[in-house]
C-alpha cells in the first residue's frame, strides 16, 4: 500500500505533524550510587502529537508511571538519576531550571492522576484550587478567575457549578473529584494533558462519561494526550498510538488497529488472550501469562520476558532484543522480539 | 462455568434480605438519625453446582450482601437459607459450624491474611477450630490444598509478604478450601490483580469448581469477567437486584435501562469494536443510598423514564413479557428484570433521551454536540496505514 521505502518511520508520526512533545531514551534511576540501583525506565522514546492520543500500556512495575513523571518533572532530585530527551516544542525540559518547569507545568502541561482525592487538596474548596493554577499562571483575580473556574467545572459536567465551588473534595463523589482535577488540568488550556490512570479508581459507568470527555478534549481543542493505563479496552477505544511496556522498555510500538488484530509481542498477544472480553462467546478457557513479573531477567542478559514467554527460544536469555522496525507486519511497527508471534505479511508482500 | 455439573437442588436462598446500618449523632444520647439501605429487599437462589454473578458498582451494596448471605453483617429483615438450614435464626456454635461449609475469599489478600503468620499456620487455624485435625494426616491435607491451588510445597512455610498478588491470592483460596466448603463467596477475587495474573486465578477457580464441586458466588464490578464464569448473573443498583438471568440471556437481552447502560460501558479490547460501539451515558452519580430516591431507585439516571410509575412506585422484579427470554417454565430458570417499562423498552417503544459527555449541565455556548456513539479519535476514519516519509 503505501511505499515501504521509510518503514524505519515510527509508528505514530503522522506525516505534516510536527510532535509537540518528543521523549528520547528516557532513563529513570532510583537508589545512590552507594546502593543497589533500580532501573524503573530503560531507554523509552515516543512521541506525541497534538490533537493525538498515546498509550502507554503496562502492568504494574513496567515503567509507565514514572515516565510521566518524569516528563513532568515530578521525580525527586534526590534518589532519582534521569538521563535520555524530553523535548516539549523543541524545548528540552530535563535540563530546565524547576523555576521554568514549574512555569510550564499547569500552563502548557499538565496531569491527571489515577487517585482524586489524595490529589486535591482536602482543606482547600475545590474553587480555591481551580483559582489559584488561574492566578498563577494567567494572572488572573477574584471575580474574572472565580467565573472562569464556574466555566472549567461546567466544561467538565460538573452540575451547579457555581455552589461546587466552595466544596471541598470529600463531599465530592469519585466521578466529580476526577471531573475536579481534569478541570484543574484545564484551566490554563494546556497542550499537552498527561492522564495516569485516570479512570481506574472510578465505576465503569463514571469511567465512560470521563473517557468520552477527554476524547472530545482532544478532537476539540487539539490537546495532545497521553494515555497511561493497564486496561486495553480503554486503550482499544481511545489511542492512535499504542507503546505496550514491559519491565520498564517499549516492547512494541504500533497503531491501535493493527496492535489489536495482530499482536507481535507475545507478551501483548499474551495480555489479549489473558483478559476475558464481554462480547465473546462463553466458555471459552483464558490463557493466562505464566508467572510474574517477579521471574524477570535484567534486560542486560536478555529478553525481560523471557521466563514467562511462550515463544521463547534460544536467543531469549542470551541476546538483547533490540527495539527494532518490524518486517512482519504491513504496518509501521516497532518490535523488541527475537521470536515474535505471526505477523500478517507473506513473502509476496515483502 | 460449567452448566453440566449444576442441580436443580437449591443450595443458599435469600429471601427478602434486608440490611440497613444506623448512621448515628450524637455523643451522650447517641440517637439514630437515618439509615443506610445497603441491602433492601432481596431475594435470590443460588443452586448447588453454579456460579451466581453479582455485578455492580461501588455502593451497590453487593459486598454487604454477600457479607449477610454469611451472616457477617447483622440481618435487619429477611431469612437466609444453606443447604436447607435457616441462618437468619443460628447464633454462636450453631453459627459457626454452618460457616464452615461457606467460606469467603476477599479482594485484598494481604489485608485477609495475618502478616505474622506462615501459610501452614494460618491453614491450621481454621481446621482446628472446626476440629479437621484429630486423627487426619494433617500434613497431606496441607500439601493437597498447596497442590490444589497451584503453589509449591515450600511455599507453606513462608509468610504473606513473601508472595506476589496472584500467589497470594492462592493462599486466600487455600485457606478458604482448607475446612472443605461446599459455598465459596468470593469478593472481587481478581481485581486486585495484574490483567496477566487475572486468567490465572479465573482459571484456578474454575478448575476447583470442576474438581471438588464447589458452588460459587462471586462478587464483582467488571461485567466481563462477571459474564465469563458465571452461570447466572444479578445486576444491583442501590441495594436491590434489578436485573436476575442466565449469562448468556443476560448479556444478548438486557431489558433494563441500568444493566444495558452498564454493558454500553464495559471497554471492548478491540478497535474495531470501540470505533462502532453504542454507548448510553448516564447522567450523575449514584445517589445515596441512606436517602435513597423514592419509586424505581434508577429513575434519577435513567435515560428511558417516563413521567408515570418511575417516580412514585418501586418495581417488582418480575419475568417480562418478552418472547425472547426465558419465563421460568420447565428446568429453565427465568430472566427476571424491576422495570415497569421493559417491555416498552424491549420493542423500542420507548426511546431514551441522549446524554452527552458533559450533561448534567446543559451547556448553551461551546458547541458541544451530542455524543450520540462512543466518540471516535480524530484518526479514526483512516482506515489505511498512515503515508510516512515523503
Amino acid at each position: 500500500m503505501t511505499t515501504a521505502t521509510t518503514s524505519t518511520t515510527q509508528p505514530g508520526r503522522r506525516s505534516g505533524r510536527e510532535p509537540l512533545l518528543a521523549v528520547e531514551d528516557l532513563r529513570v534511576t532510583f537508589g545512590s550510587r552507594t546502593s543497589r540501583t533500580v532501573t524503573a525506565v530503560d531507554g523509552v522514546s515516543f512521541d506525541v502529537a497534538p490533537g493525538e492520543t498515546v498509550g502507554l500500556v503496562g502492568e504494574s512495575g513496567c515503567g509507565k508511571s514514572v515516565t510521566s513523571l518524569a516528563v513532568m518533572g515530578l521525580l525527586p532530585a534526590r534518589g532519582a538519576q534521569v538521563a535520555g530527551s524530553v523535548r516539549f516544542d523543541g524545548e528540552e525540559l530535563l535540563t530546565l531550571s524547576p523555576q521554568r518547569m514549574a512555569e510550564k507545568r499547569g500552563a502548557e502541561m499538565a496531569m491527571i492522576f489515577q487517585d482524586p482525592l489524595s490529589s486535591l487538596n482536602p482543606v482547600v474548596p475545590i474553587g480555591v484550587q481551580v483559582t489559584e493554577v488561574l492566578e498563577r499562571h494567567r494572572g488572573m483575580k477574584g471575580g474574572a478567575a472565580r467565573k472562569r473556574a464556574t466555566y472549567l467545572l461546567e466544561r467538565v459536567g460538573i452540575p451547579d457549578p457555581t455552589r461546587r465551588l466552595s466544596d471541598y473534595a470529600h463531599q465530592l463523589s469519585g466521578g466529580m473529584r476526577q471531573r475536579a482535577l481534569i478541570a484543574m488540568a484545564l484551566a490554563c488550556e494546556p497542550r499537552l494533558l498527561i492522564a495516569d490512570e485516570p479512570t481506574t479508581a472510578l465505576d465503569v459507568t463514571i469511567q465512560a462519561q470521563i473517557l468520552a470527555l477527554l476524547n472530545e478534549l482532544v478532537s476539540e481543542s487539539g490537546t495532545a494526550l497521553v494515555m497511561i493505563t493497564h486496561d486495553l479496552g480503554v486503550v482499544a477505544g481511545l489511542c492512535s498510538t499504542v507503546n505496550v511496556l514491559y519491565a520498564g522498555r517499549v516492547v512494541e510500538r504500533a497503531d491501535r488497529h493493527p496492535l489489536f488484530a495482530t499482536p507481535r509481542h507475545p507478551y501483548t498477544g499474551g495480555l489479549l488472550a489473558s483478559i476475558p472480553r464481554l462480547d465473546e462467546e462463553r466458555g471459552r478457557r483464558l490463557v493466562p501469562v505464566p508467572g510474574s513479573v517477579a521471574d524477570n531477567i535484567p534486560w542486560e542478559e536478555g529478553c525481560a520476558f523471557a521466563p514467562r514467554c511462550p515463544n521463547a527460544g534460544d536467543r531469549c536469555e542470551a541476546e538483547t532484543p533490540a527495539l527494532v522496525p518490524d518486517r512482519g507486519v504491513r504496518d509501521p511497527r516497532l518490535l523488541r522480539c527475537h521470536y515474535p508471534l505471526a505477523g500478517d505479511r507473506t513473502e509476496e508482500d515483502a | 462455568m460449567t452448566s453440566t455439573a449444576v442441580g436443580t437442588d437449591i443450595l443458599l436462598e435469600a429471601r427478602n434480605l434486608k440490611v440497613h446500618f444506623p448512621i448515628k449523632r450524637g455523643i451522650v444520647l447517641d440517637r439514630t438519625v437515618g439509615y443506610v439501605y445497603a441491602v433492601d429487599g432481596v431475594g435470590l437462589r443460588i443452586r448447588r453446582g453454579e456460579t451466581y454473578g453479582l455485578v455492580g458498582e461501588s455502593g451497590c451494596g453487593k459486598s454487604t450482601l454477600g457479607r449477610a448471605l454469611l451472616r457477617l453483617e447483622p440481618l435487619t429483615d429477611g431469612e437466609v437459607h444453606f443447604d436447607g438450614t435457616d441462618l437468619s435464626g443460628l447464633k454462636g456454635g450453631k453459627l459457626r459450624q454452618q460457616r464452615r461449609h461457606m467460606q469467603m475469599v476477599f479482594q485484598d489478600p494481604l489485608g485477609s491474611l495475618d502478616p505474622r503468620q506462615t501459610v501452614e499456620q494460618l491453614l491450621l487455624e481454621g481446621m482446628r477450630a472446626h476440629g479437621l485435625t484429630k486423627g487426619r494426616d494433617v500434613r497431606a491435607r496441607l500439601v493437597e490444598l498447596m497442590e490444589q491451588v497451584g503453589l509449591p510445597r515450600a511455599a507453606l512455610t513462608k509468610y504473606p509478604h513473601e508472595f506476589s498478588g496472584g500467589q497470594r491470592q492462592r493462599v486466600g483460596i487455600a485457606r478458604a478450601l482448607s475446612v472443605e466448603p461446599q459455598l465459596l463467596i468470593a469478593d472481587e477475587p481478581v481485581s486486585a490483580l495484574d490483567v496477566s495474573v487475572q486468567a490465572q486465578v479465573i482459571n484456578l477457580m474454575e478448575d476447583l469448581q470442576e474438581d471438588l464441586g464447589l458452588t460459587y458466588l462471586v462478587i464483582a464490578h467488571d461485567l466481563a469477567v462477571v459474564r465469563h464464569i458465571s452461570d447466572r448473573i444479578g445486576v444491583m443498583y442501590l441495594g436491590a437486584i434489578v436485573e436476575e438471568a442466565d449469562a448468556d440471556s443476560l448479556y444478548e437481552v438486557p431489558l433494563h435501562p441500568y444493566t444495558r447502560a452498564l454493558m454500553s460501558a464495559v471497554p471492548i479490547p478491540d478497535p474495531t469494536v470501540e470505533d462502532t460501539r453504542e454507548q448510553i451515558l448516564l447522567a450523575g452519580d449514584l445517589p445515596s443510598p441512606a436517602d435513597p430516591p423514592s419509586g424505581c431507585r434508577f429513575h434519577t439516571r435513567c435515560p428511558w423514564r417516563q413521567p408515570t410509575r418511575c417516580d412514585d412506585e418501586r418495581p417488582e422484579l418480575r419475568v417480562p413479557d418478552v418472547a425472547a427470554v426465558a419465563t421460568g417454565a420447565g428446568d429453565a430458570r427465568p430472566h427476571r428484570v424491576a422495570c415497569h417499562w421493559a417491555e416498552e423498552i424491549f420493542r423500542g417503544e420507548i426511546t431514551p433521551k441522549r446524554v452527552t459527555a458533559t450533561d448534567t449541565v446543559a451547556l448553551e455556548t461551546d458547541g458541544l454536540g451530542p455524543v450520540a456513539e462512543h466518540p471516535s479519535p480524530p484518526e479514526a476514519d483512516e482506515d489505511v496505514p498512515p503515508v510516512h516519509g515523503g
